[in-house]
């Protein structure tokens, strides 16, 4: 499942409407990602996405993760709109029988989720706002998995 | 077709989206970038690092050498930044 959503989330809710009534889980994940004031230069920060086009990547991002690992549920959710610090922007959830298929699954959707979801941030500080750049590490983190699919065939 | 611009792409554009008729001899997203160029100031300074600029027909991801087809809406953005 996926949700882009400007209200805020509650992962405690979230993992167990998942995992509601389900007795063949064994290995539950969560990745929760924040907003972070770096040392007082954030004060707010806001997430632009591209309606339609975000949907479309997170679900394929997610039917990627499925198809590589044996998982019994899975959950991103993703927030727009303007936050603050401590504020929750992105959380994914990953359940399977053992724990390696949910930690690798987690960790995958997060690296796919940062190269190819239409997301961008806006960052607000008392020295003006600005467009967050795209981390050269995040493509080297998604790529990584790219070898390792190969290395696998 | 429609266009939609993102983030900064968006601010230096000034505008979100619009409905466009592009030339016929525009094939590929490349050329419709080049054409864009020429229509004003604000394109040639958003798409003035175009190599960074990403693009989507019909909201897939596409490279710059990609054909446009019969596509209802391309999008140019700067490199995703969310998670």
């Amino acid at each position: 499942m996926i949700r882009v959503q400007a209200e805020d989330f509650d992962i405690g809710a979230e993992v167990a409407k998942l995992t509601a009534g389900r007795t063949d889980i064994g290995a539950i994940v969560t990745f929760t990602g924040t907003v972070r004031d770096q040392d007082g230069a954030v004060e707010e920060m806001t997430l632009e996405h591209y309606p339609g086009m975000t949907e479309r990547e997170l679900s394929r991002i997610e039917a990627e993760a499925q198809a590589r690992w044996p998982l019994q549920a899975s959950l991103v959710v993703h927030r727009y709109g303007t936050l603050k610090p401590g504020d929750n922007i992105v959380l994914v959830v990953t359940a399977s029988e053992h724990r390696d298929a949910a930690f690798d699954a987690a960790k995958f959707l997060m690296d796919y989720l940062k190269t190819s979801a239409p997301f961008w941030k806006r960052e607000t500080g008392p020295a003006g706002s600005h467009w967050v750049e795209a981390a050269e590490n995040d493509a080297d983190a998604a790529s990584r998995w790219h070898k390792k699919k190969h290395a696998a065939e | 077709m429609r266009l939609l611009y993102f983030a900064w792409v968006k601010e230096k554009v000034g505008r979100a989206s619009e409905e466009v008729t592009i030339p016929e001899n525009v094939a590929t997203v490349a050329e419709l970038i080049a054409w864009l160029k020429s229509r004003g100031p604000e394109f040639t300074n958003a798409f003035e690092r175009q190599d960074v600029i990403r693009a989507a027909i019909d909201q897939s991801h596409v490279r710059h050498d990609a054909r446009i087809g019969h596509a209802h809406e391309i999008a140019f953005f700067p490199p995703v930044t969310g998670g």
